[in-house]
């Protein structure tokens, strides 16, 4: 598996595409940071572009490199390696090539510039976010074989996440505005990684006392340990429950 | 020899009969401030000695000048209050008041002064004391370079660091004022003078007031207090050169202004507060070369505001610039530079050619729908705010800057 | 040492294998032959777990190959295409294949060796034609020393000179006592070295004979002729 993996990362940084993410978010980091005199805010605007872009470049990339390697994995499915272990050592290989390109290009400005609960929250929420979008997009990648198809897939996940999800979420509110949804709320959060994510950083940012009764309940919530747990917990759902389901198809998946 | 020393013992004791000063201290006849108060005669002037006294309610009940040296300290003994002046003309300097008595039924406080005119108030401490200075029915006072911290009770057993009751014209300078429920408090004082005070850390209010017309506040500096300055139900008030500051919290402002009405408002900076300035059921306001910045919301002006206006004024980096609760709005918004503005400037006049709405379609929803802050700073708010800004429905169209500035105004 | 039982498999509603039978035996070469779209490399995919049948099993020295990836140590395998990552080269395939198999047998680089790939270690595999792709395959597929040889069409698109070596190697090994299974379209090479004949049709085993006897039974000389005629007596 580990041998995999490393010949998953090895081709990953010959394409070059991940050293153009690597500096693309590493700009942006630097460039917020240098822009904006106050931290919070630069953690903030930060915040945005992370929860748009991590995602979206996760999975797309993810996805590709998944149907470009298919040659790769059948290559090795005639060989005496399990399926397990290329699924994983894939896995293995897109997400620490992810992870690193993330962790240089965004970890690095955010604790040059803010080593304190807040960064290092955006740091955990956006490896997580990376893991759950590689996990996204390898399930997207094994349910059509049609490279188009899967993209398509993919892109249709990342907007679920981003704006439909939310989308729902205010038609709910607005729905039932007379009622009180607060615990509704922290539930309906934990069910989207990007929206769990961003309020675990808002809250760190101290932004919740503009949050007002629900920013306290939020507070309540994910302010204690069970809550710190919880997310975790959740996060890592995120990223096992899809990984696991792509692999019970890829188990099964002719080539 | 002994010549000399009766012609002195006889003058000393000719000039003792005439004395306009008196020593207190260890080393004199009068050991106690008591005993002090209990020879002077009006105009005549009390030095206290480093040392500390006991001082439980001494009354001053004629003019007169009471000096402390260096560490001269009036120790309440957490009995009652500690000083209570009585007289008009009386001058406090270089005092050291601590420990007033402290209770939910009467305001102790360290230095009360009570119907009296011309009384001073110089270079004080007051240390945990439950009210700092306390003046009520008083005029043509002032209370200068004084200190005041709050009782170490927390919370609940604190009062406010100088307070005024039914006062006019007292001049409030220089004072900094920490740890009380609120630093200053007015309630039916007039024509006061609040120049370079600091409050700061106050569990309440570090100014508060009601009822007090045309008061004057200059140059002052309100931070961290719990929740801000709240100014009600006053009228011609001038605060200029204020700056309002990281007064952070669930329910903190820079200024809550609560039916005020013909007042001025400028140079002042509302920095870094949950709420810059609120605004309920004000009218004739002139806000003028405020600067609003790193606040959650700049502004929150409810609807039932007349015709105030804000000309020149900054708006940088806050969350959100304004909110309101409704779609009535009467109030004038003009020249002021927001770093929100995204206009053009196609005749280089330096004043954006299409107007800016200062409510985002997200601060309207917000505060109808406050469980929507679980979208703050998501995707979709930002494109609702984008799709909004280009076809407005939702905002109050009246809720606008006809002329946006392009650079902040100098 | 290999047997099929049953085995069928099924692309939507598209049945490619209708429940084959069939077992081979080492030292033997075996050729799959049947039309287009038959099934033979759907057969071959089954043996090597790239394609899971719906019903039925393989057994390889008697132990059913499902869930199971150590067998496939004793197969080298051929693909009819060969794909590669087209941003390596032939060398870092090759290296990787000896990375990760990281065994102790004996490699036989004889084949690379004859198709002088070592001067070509440094070109990258989306530059090379279809012929030089099949000469890596090819390579690949002996380089472990298998107890099994599964060449889908082993011989097309490969020079005549090319071909020729290939076809040495597959009765060399033979000779060493191992078993080739070998789908393709070629008569005369499969004339040539053949023991066994499979015919597919539309995903059944239409016959599966000694080649020796197939010719005896039809009385032709010609292979082409006697499956001509096994299949359809009236024509010929």
């Amino acid at each position: 598996m580990m041998k995999i993996a490393k010949y998953v990362v090895w081709n990953i940084l010959r394409s070059k595409i991940i050293l153009a993410y690597t500096l693309f978010l590493f700009a942006v980091a630097f460039g917020t940071f240098s822009f904006e005199s106050d931290v919070s805010k630069s953690i903030a605007s930060l915040m945005s572009i992370v929860l748009i872009i991590i995602p979206l470049v996760s999975i797309i990339f993810t996805t590709i490199y998944f149907y470009n390697s298919s040659e790769f994995i059948e290559l090795l499915m005639a060989q005496p390696i399990s399926r397990k272990k290329i699924f994983f050592g894939e896995y293995l290989g897109v997400g620490t090539s992810m992870l690193c390109a993330y962790l240089i290009g965004i970890a690095l400005p955010v604790i040059i510039y803010s080593a304190d609960a807040v960064g290092f929250t955006l740091i955990a929420s956006g490896a997580c976010l990376t893991l759950v979008f590689v996990s996204l997009a390898f399930f997207a990648s094994v349910l059509t074989r049609d490279k188009a198809k899967g993209i398509g897939i993919s892109l249709m996940i990342w907007f679920y996440f981003s704006i439909i999800y939310d989308a729902i979420v205010l038609g709910v509110m607005f729905a039932f505005s007379d009622y009180p949804l607060e615990r509704v709320m922290v539930l309906l959060s934990s069910f989207n990684p990007i929206d769990l994510s961003r309020i675990l950083i808002l809250l760190k940012l101290d932004i919740s006392a503009l949050m007002g009764f629900t920013g306290a309940v939020y507070k309540d919530f994910f302010g204690n340990s069970n809550g710190i747990i919880f997310s975790i917990a959740m996060q890592m759902i995120w990223i096992v429950l899809p990984l696991f389901s792509a692999f019970r198809i890829f188990r099964r998946k002719n080539w | 020899m002994t010549r000399p020393l009766l012609i002195f013992l006889i003058c000393l004791s000719f000039f003792q009969a005439k004395a306009k000063v008196v020593f207190v201290g260890n080393r004199f006849p009068q050991k106690t401030i008591q005993a002090a108060l209990n020879i002077v005669k009006p105009y005549d002037s009390i030095i206290l000695k480093a040392g500390t006294y006991n001082c439980i309610c001494a009354i001053v009940k004629i003019p007169l000048t009471i000096i402390g040296e260096a560490n001269a300290i009036l120790d309440g003994h957490s009995k009652d209050e500690v000083l209570l002046i009585l007289s008009n003309d009386v001058k406090l300097e270089n005092l050291t008041v601590i420990n007033s008595n402290m209770g939910s039924m009467k305001d102790y406080a360290g230095i009360r002064v009570f119907k009296a005119r011309n009384v001073s108030i110089n270079n004080c401490k007051l240390i945990n004391t439950f009210f700092g200075i306390y003046l009520s029915d008083s005029k043509h006072c002032s209370v200068t370079n004084c200190q005041s911290k709050g009782l170490n009770y927390g919370k609940s057993f604190t009062g406010n660091g100088i307070h005024l009751w039914k006062c006019d014209s007292i001049t409030i300078t220089n004072n900094h004022l920490e740890g009380h429920r609120d630093g200053i408090y007015f309630e039916f004082a007039k024509h006061c003078f609040i120049t370079k005070n600091l409050c700061e850390k106050n569990y309440r209010y570090g100014l508060h007031f009601m009822f007090s017309n045309d008061d004057t506040y200059l140059n002052n500096d309100f931070r961290n207090n719990g929740t801000g300055v709240a100014v009600m139900y006053s009228h011609g008030l001038k605060m200029y050169d204020n700056r309002f500051e990281n007064n952070w919290g669930d329910a903190s402002y820079g200024l809550l202004l609560k039916d005020i009405s013909n007042s001025d408002i400028r140079n002042n900076h509302i920095i870094n507060n949950t709420i810059g300035i609120t605004m309920e059921g004000s009218s004739n306001i002139h806000f003028e070369h405020n600067e609003f910045a790193d606040n959650g919301y700049a502004l929150r002006v409810w609807a039932n505001c007349t015709n105030d206006t804000f000309l020149h004024n900054t708006f940088r980096n806050n969350t959100f610039d304004a909110a309101t609760n409704g779609e009535l709005q009467q109030d004038l918004f003009d020249f002021n530079y927001w770093d929100k503005y995204d206009g053009y400037d196609l005749n280089k006049d330096k004043i954006g050619d299409v107007p800016y709405h200062p409510v985002s379609m997200y601060s309207m929803l917000i505060q109808q729908m406050p469980h929507a802050v679980m979208l703050m700073h998501s995707f979709i708010v930002n494109l609702l705010d984008k799709a909004e800004k280009s076809i407005p429905s939702m905002t109050p169209n009246a809720f606008v800057d006809n002329h946006p500035l392009m650079k902040k105004y100098d | 040492m290999i047997k099929f039982e049953n085995l069928a498999i099924s692309f939507g509603k598209l049945n490619v294998l209708k429940g084959i039978n069939a077992s081979f035996d080492a030292g033997k070469i075996i050729c799959i032959i049947g039309p287009n779209g038959s099934g033979k490399t759907t057969m071959i995919k089954c043996l090597l777990g790239m394609t899971i049948p719906n019903s039925g099993r393989i057994l390889f020295d008697g132990k059913p190959i499902v869930g199971e990836e150590l067998y496939r140590k004793e197969i080298g395998y051929m693909p009819q295409i060969g794909r590669y990552p087209d941003n390596m080269t032939i060398g870092q395939i090759i290296a990787m294949m000896k990375d990760l198999r990281n065994e102790v047998t004996q490699l036989d680089e004889t084949i690379f060796e004859q198709f002088q790939i070592q001067a070509m270690l440094q070109k990258k595999m989306r530059t090379l034609s279809g012929g030089t792709t099949q000469k890596v395959s090819a390579g690949l597929a002996f380089l472990f020393n298998p107890k099994v040889l599964v060449l889908d069409e082993p011989t097309a698109g490969l020079d005549p000179s090319a071909a020729e070596i290939l076809k040495q190697k597959i009765l060399k090994a033979k000779q060493d006592g191992k078993l080739v299974l070998i789908t393709s379209h070629i008569m005369s090479e499969i004339d040539e070295m053949a023991d066994e004949i499979l015919y597919m049709q539309e995903g059944n085993v239409l016959f599966h004979k000694n080649i020796e006897q197939l010719k005896a039974e039809t009385g032709q000389t010609k292979l082409g002729r006697a499956i001509l005629k096994t299949i359809n007596p009236v024509v010929a």
